[in-house]
């Protein structure tokens, strides 16, 4: 069997096992394909400061030059991974070539979901990939009214890009209480104040049941009530679907609800020597009692994308993938950073308690520290990360907050 | 001798290299990097290393003197 690394997806996770498969002396040829054009980049920019800067900064991790001398990958940019057959141990490509694979590493992460009819009008998007951010900037650069579906993070930081430019901003959002699935009710709340404060138009418990449009370019979006918002600018934040249609024949397991890869603590998909990392995966973490989850998160594409790869290269030493969900999202200039899992039995909003601005709220289950949200504290939010990290007692984490 | 050097142009305050080495890094209150221990002493390689590859933007490295 010839000995090589097959990576597929060239963004975070995959450009993160290139680099640790070298570091960890890895010195057999690392083909990295990737379906989009460009060469690796950074996806949080987008909704953030590439939206805002007068003069946009590109995204990319590193140029070609680095990539190819320093990493030495065979770099295989517009091109798709179509199969992979774990019999023959073969990635099959869209340009017909058959790339043989010791170790293979699906990367291919998530694309976001859209509304029906949305793809053949004019001034609607998701934002996942650096095409999209470029078509949303010249669209607020132009003076869009914007109206953005789902007060997820994404959507909310085209928001408040928005709001900064000052244009007229709305968001749509069927739950009563934005974020509640991932951040509980009382944050929800604290995320919608900052709508508010900020003069976006957020209205909640409300269904979107279509998209106007006039010669091929989006008028408005439909309510169920019948009223129609009108926008020239229409931003779909309604989650994502992991990139797997490509393995539906490959015998690995899918997720029943999303179809994301199914894998084991040591981020193994079960046919040997396919590892899967990042956004396209669900993984039993074991800080966490062994709850399955898949996570959407910056940090943990970077970390499992080395971990999956040493664990690929070297199993007998394998390590688990114990992580502490991270992520942050910027709004309006405030910083909100989470740690930990939102499932608790308890969560309490100790800046209320405190009588304190700044938000911050601690999650229990059992009788541990499970997670953190805060607003505008980057000091603590890594404290609590520590303790949650350490399955430190709730008691120690009240002591920390200075509550009891 | 270990010495940590941070680009302060790139840290975002992020924090990941504090979770791995608390006694090293500190995140402040408007989310700088403040560095507890430029030159820590040789067992504690490992952990800078650890610091070094979890830092998201790539501020951190290290420097052998
Ligand atoms: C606008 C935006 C803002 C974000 N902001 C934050 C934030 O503030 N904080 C945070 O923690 N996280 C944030 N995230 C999430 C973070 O960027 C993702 O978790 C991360 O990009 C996941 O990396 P990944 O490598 O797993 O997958 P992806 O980045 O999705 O990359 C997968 C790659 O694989 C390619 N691909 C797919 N199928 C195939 C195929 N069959 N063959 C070849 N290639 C294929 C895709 O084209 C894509 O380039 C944000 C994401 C977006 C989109
Ligand atoms: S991990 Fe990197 S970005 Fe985060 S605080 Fe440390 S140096 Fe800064």
């Amino acid at each position: 069997m010839t000995e090589r690394l097959v990576i597929v997806g060239a963004s975070l996770a995959g450009l993160r096992a290139a680099q640790a498969a070298r570091r960890s002396g890895f010195t057999r040829p690392v083909t990295l394909v990737g379906a989009e054009p460009y060469l690796p980049y950074d996806r949080p920019p987008l909704s953030k400061a590439y939206l805002d800067d007068e003069v946009p900064k590109k995204p990319f991790f590193r140029t070609d030059e680095q990539l190819r001398a320093e990493l030495d990958l065979d770099l295989r940019l517009n091109t798709l991974a179509t199969s992979l057959d774990p019999s023959r141990r073969v990635v099959a490509l869209s340009d017909g070539d058959e790339l043989e694979y010791s170790a293979a590493l699906v990367a291919t992460g998530a694309t976001a979901r859209t509304l029906p009819g949305a793809e053949k009008l004019v001034g609607v998007h998701t934002l996942r990939t650096l095409d999209d951010a470029v078509a949303i900037r010249a669209a607020l650069d132009a003076g869009a009214r914007t109206v953005v579906v789902g007060a997820g993070f994404i959507g909310s930081e085209v928001a408040s890009g928005a709001r900064k430019r000052g244009l007229l901003t709305t968001v749509l959002e069927a739950l009563p209480v934005p974020l509640v699935r991932s951040v509980g009710e009382e944050m929800g709340h604290a995320c919608a104040e900052l709508h508010r404060a900020y003069g976006t138009d957020l209205r909640c418990g409300v269904k979107v049941t279509g998209l106007e449009s006039a010669h091929g370019r989006v008028t408005g979006v439909t309510l169920d009530d019948g009223s129609i918002v009108p926008a020239d600018l229409v931003v779909v934040g309604i989650g994502v679907s992991p990139s797997t249609e490509w393995l539906g024949d490959s015998g690995v397991q899918l997720h029943e609800r999303d179809r994301g890869i199914v894998c084991d603590e040591m981020l193994s998909s079960g046919l040997p020597g396919v590892y899967a990392a990042g956004d396209v995966m669900h993984f039993p973490n074991p800080l966490f009692d062994g709850e399955l989850m898949r996570l959407e998160h910056w940090t943990n594409a970077a970390e499992q994308g080395a971990l999956a790869v040493k664990n690929a290269l070297n199993p007998a030493e394998a390590k688990p993938s114990a992580v502490v969900p991270y992520f942050w999202s910027d709004w309006y200039g405030h910083r909100i950073q989470f740690v930990g899992v939102p499932k608790a039995d308890e969560i309490r909003v100790v800046s209320a308690e405190l009588g304190e601005d700044k938000f911050l709220a601690l999650y229990r289950r059992g009788d541990r520290i499970i997670g953190c949200i805060s607003i505008d504290r980057p000091a603590q939010i890594m404290k609590y990360r520590r303790l949650i990290m350490q399955s430190q007692p709730w008691a120690d984490a009240l002591e920390l907050a200075g509550v009891s | 001798m270990l010495r940590i050097v941070v680009d302060h142009g790139k840290c975002a305050g992020l924090g990941m290299c504090e979770a791995e080495a608390s006694d090293l890094f500190e995140v402040q209150n408007d989310g700088s990097l403040l560095v507890l221990n430029e030159t820590p002493g040789e067992d504690r390689r490992e952990a800078v290393i650890a610091a070094v590859e979890s830092c998201p933007t790539e501020a951190l490295s290290f420097v052998q003197e």
